[in-house]
């Protein structure tokens, strides 16, 4: 076995196993939680009950697995964007707001205009959704770029003034002024900004979301610019010692990273709420950069961990219904799986694995951690 | 922190209460605006002066700590528990304060210890305190029914308390108070005490600190978890002393507008508890804007503080600059 494929076998071992781990221990929660009946094999019945009730809430008829596909697609779209900015050295918490202004942006154009047909409304709705949250998340590669602005703080700074924005238009200027609503919310955007369904149920935003994540893989790993753009991600002194526009890969990834959550806010507009409602894009941050981290920030791995975020999330309502545990041990299990990937250590120390090897390490697919974003402070 | 950002953020308080003042409907007496103020922004400064405190000692030691609203939210569960187990409310502090520590051992053992990035360590902290907490509290608050232990009560400082506009200044609850006396304390133990200089050390130069003979890792474990104690006592206000319930998510950011309170105070108590009354007051007027009559949108008020801090944060009034060795894990070798 050559080192690249043992090196590539263990990435893949290591998530793999702290998933197994978490829901292991995600078991015994739930025995722990469970009712005390019929001797010392009820529990393990009860949790063997409760997981196969996750798998049948998520992929057990055909409703429930559209449900999860629906679900995956922001998820894949946010976990690709923080994806893009970890590998630019750039450490993006901002995916909430730069939802929330995509999912605005988007909606506005949405049902503002209304004379355009489908095939220019439905690209200028996304379009603007994009564009909105490119500026939102430039911002922050710009001022981490020029002036050295730590981008963990100002992407949750953004977050904030995108909140309070999306509060003032929301119920102000873009508020839905029918008498029968009562919550602040844009009115529904013209039939010609909607996703057209794929299959009855299905918006077609989940070919667009396939698309998307392989145009990121291409641009990441077939082009100068991913190509430096990961460079200045390892290292952005070398970077700018051959000849790279540190600054310029910088704004571009923040920019980009941006961009792809603006599509994610402006996907759930067309496709699925077909408005933008106060408060829906809570959330989105923190999952989407576990599912880049459980991904460990390459495209294969973010689009099985946004499968997997949305199949626990769809499956824990029936979970809930037929064990009464409350939908909140998802959360649980997703906070146990990202601490062993952060600490893989404690995976290697479980099952006896090996050190990191040093390729793995150069390779940044080991730990998440941009070294840029650790080295420069903030 | 020089005295210009001092001078800066009182301004800017003042900026606040005076607009306030300005744009209040004529309905509106002055006394009740400003007493209003007052009230509001000292009590919603409370938790951000404790978050930020909390922070100030984790990150002086070189230690980035975006986990604070992870450890607050934890830690005002364990109060809300521990003050309904026992209905005594001290002993939910206490419960609040080991809840926090616990959190902050957890963070330094993964970023300290095991050299985890430190977002990331405070990352899994957030996540990790929303999903333990959201579970526990319907898990075990709802199946057995706890009910809270009721409030701190306030502590008046007679005479001074009943004097007109000034009177909440004087007439807070315990928290509120040690809120207030830990700013102090803390610029007394960093600035002016042989451990707080070997944590200042620490967090700017650790292999120069090291070769002093200064334990790099232990000083960083202390500080740390000192923090997390604080930060323990910042969570049991949100249960023990503003509702006497538990809600999911309850902190509701706190945590992180006391770091932003923390980068804006440049890393020194006496900053970031001046940034935090700004903080405090820019919400007073957000949240009171509707009933002074004020026309500006309480939403627009409700951006200023952030703003402001990515402002400062860029460089364009004064730049500040974090401990050196924030964000970089110490290797001994």
């Amino acid at each position: 076995m050559t080192q690249a494929v043992r090196t590539r076998l263990i990435g893949g071992l290591i998530p793999s196993l702290a998933i197994v781990t978490a829901l292991l221990i995600g078991g015994v929660i739930i025995w722990a939680s469970g009712p005390r009946l019929d001797g010392p094999w009820f529990g393990i019945w009860f949790v063997v009950e409760a997981y196969q009730a996750l798998v049948e809430g998520a992929f057990g008829s055909r409703a429930s697995t559209i449900d999860t596909v629906l679900r995956t697609v922001p998820y894949l779209f946010t976990g690709l964007a923080v994806m893009v900015g970890f590998r630019g050295g750039m450490f993006n918490i901002g995916a909430e707001g730069q939802l929330a202004v995509g999912a605005l942006a988007s909606a506005w154009v949405g049902f503002s205009v209304t004379s355009l047909p489908l095939i220019i409304h439905l690209p200028l709705v996304l379009l603007t959704g994009c564009l909105a949250g490119a500026i939102w998340g430039g911002i922050a590669g710009l001022l981490k770029a020029r002036t050295g602005a730590h981008e963990v703080i100002t992407t949750i700074m953004l977050n904030y003034v995108g909140g309070q924005l999306a509060a003032y238009l929301l119920n102000g200027v873009l508020r839905d002024r029918s008498p029968l609503n009562v919550i602040a919310q844009t009115p529904k955007v013209a039939e010609t900004a909607r996703l057209p369904d794929l299959i009855p149920g299905l918006h077609s935003g989940v070919i667009l979301v396939i698309g998307v994540a392989v145009l990121v893989w291409f641009v990441l790993w077939k082009t100068t610019t991913g190509f430096e753009l990961r460079m200045v991600g390892i290292n952005p002194d070398a970077a700018s010692y051959a000849g790279v526009n540190v600054v310029r890969r910088m704004t571009w990834a923040m920019g980009v990273s941006g961009l792809l959550a603006g599509l994610a806010g402006a996907v759930q507009v067309a496709g699925v709420n077909y408005r933008s409602t106060l408060g829906f894009n809570v959330g989105y941050g923190f999952d989407s950069i576990a599912i880049a981290l459980l991904g460990r920030n390459t495209v294969s791995g973010v689009v099985l961990s946004s499968i997997l975020f949305a199949a626990l999330r769809t499956g824990a309502t029936k979970l809930q219904f037929r064990t009464q545990i409350s939908t909140d041990i998802i959360s649980v299990i997703q906070a146990l799986v990202l601490l062993m990937i952060a600490a893989d250590q404690i995976i290697r120390w479980i099952y006896r694995i090996g050190p990191a090897q040093p390729e793995a390490v150069a390779d940044a697919t080991s730990t998440a951690a941009p070294v840029a974003s650790s080295e420069s402070g903030r | 922190m020089t005295r210009g950002r001092f001078a800066f953020i009182i301004g800017c308080i003042g900026m606040l209460v005076g607009g306030a003042e300005v744009l209040r409907s004529p309905d509106v007496s002055a006394s009740i605006v400003a007493a209003s103020m007052l009230a509001t922004m000292l009590r919603f400064a409370t938790p951000l002066t404790l978050g930020a405190l909390a922070g100030l000692l984790c990150e002086r030691s070189g230690v980035a700590n975006i986990a604070i609203e992870g450890m607050m939210l934890s830690a005002a569960f364990g109060a809300f528990l521990g003050a309904a187990a026992t209905k005594n409310l001290l002993i939910g502090v206490l419960a609040g304060m080991a809840v926090g520590v616990a959190m902050a051992t957890l963070h330094a053992w993964l970023s300290v210890s095991l050299r985890v990035d430190q977002i990331v360590s405070g990352t899994v902290i957030n996540i990790m305190a929303a999903g333990i907490t959201g579970f526990l509290s319907t898990e075990v608050v709802r199946r057995q029914a706890l009910v809270g232990a009721g409030l701190l009560p306030a502590l008046r400082i007679p005479v001074l308390a009943d004097l007109p506009v000034v009177g909440p200044v004087f007439q807070q609850q315990p928290i509120a108070w040690v809120s207030l006396l830990l700013v102090p304390i803390t610029h007394l133990v960093i600035f002016h005490t042989p451990w707080g200089l070997r944590l200042r050390s620490v967090g700017e130069l650790p292999r120069a600190a090291h070769a002093a003979g200064i334990n790099v890792i232990r000083t960083r474990y202390t500080a740390v978890m000192i923090g997390g104690a604080i930060a323990g006592i910042g969570g049991a206000y949100f249960t023990l002393e503003s509702v006497p319930a538990f809600e999911p998510l309850m902190t509701n950011g706190r945590g992180f507008i006391a770091l932003a309170a923390l980068i804006f105070g440049g890393w020194t108590p006496a900053g970031a508890w001046a940034a935090s009354l700004l903080f405090g007051a820019a919400n007073a007027l957000h949240i009171n804007a509707q009933q002074f009559g004020i026309p500006v949108p309480a939403q627009i008020v409700g951006m200023f503080p952030y703003l402001l801090t990515i402002v400062i944060l860029a460089g364009v009034i004064g730049r500040v600059s974090p401990p050196a060795a924030v964000g970089t894990p110490y290797e001994a070798d």
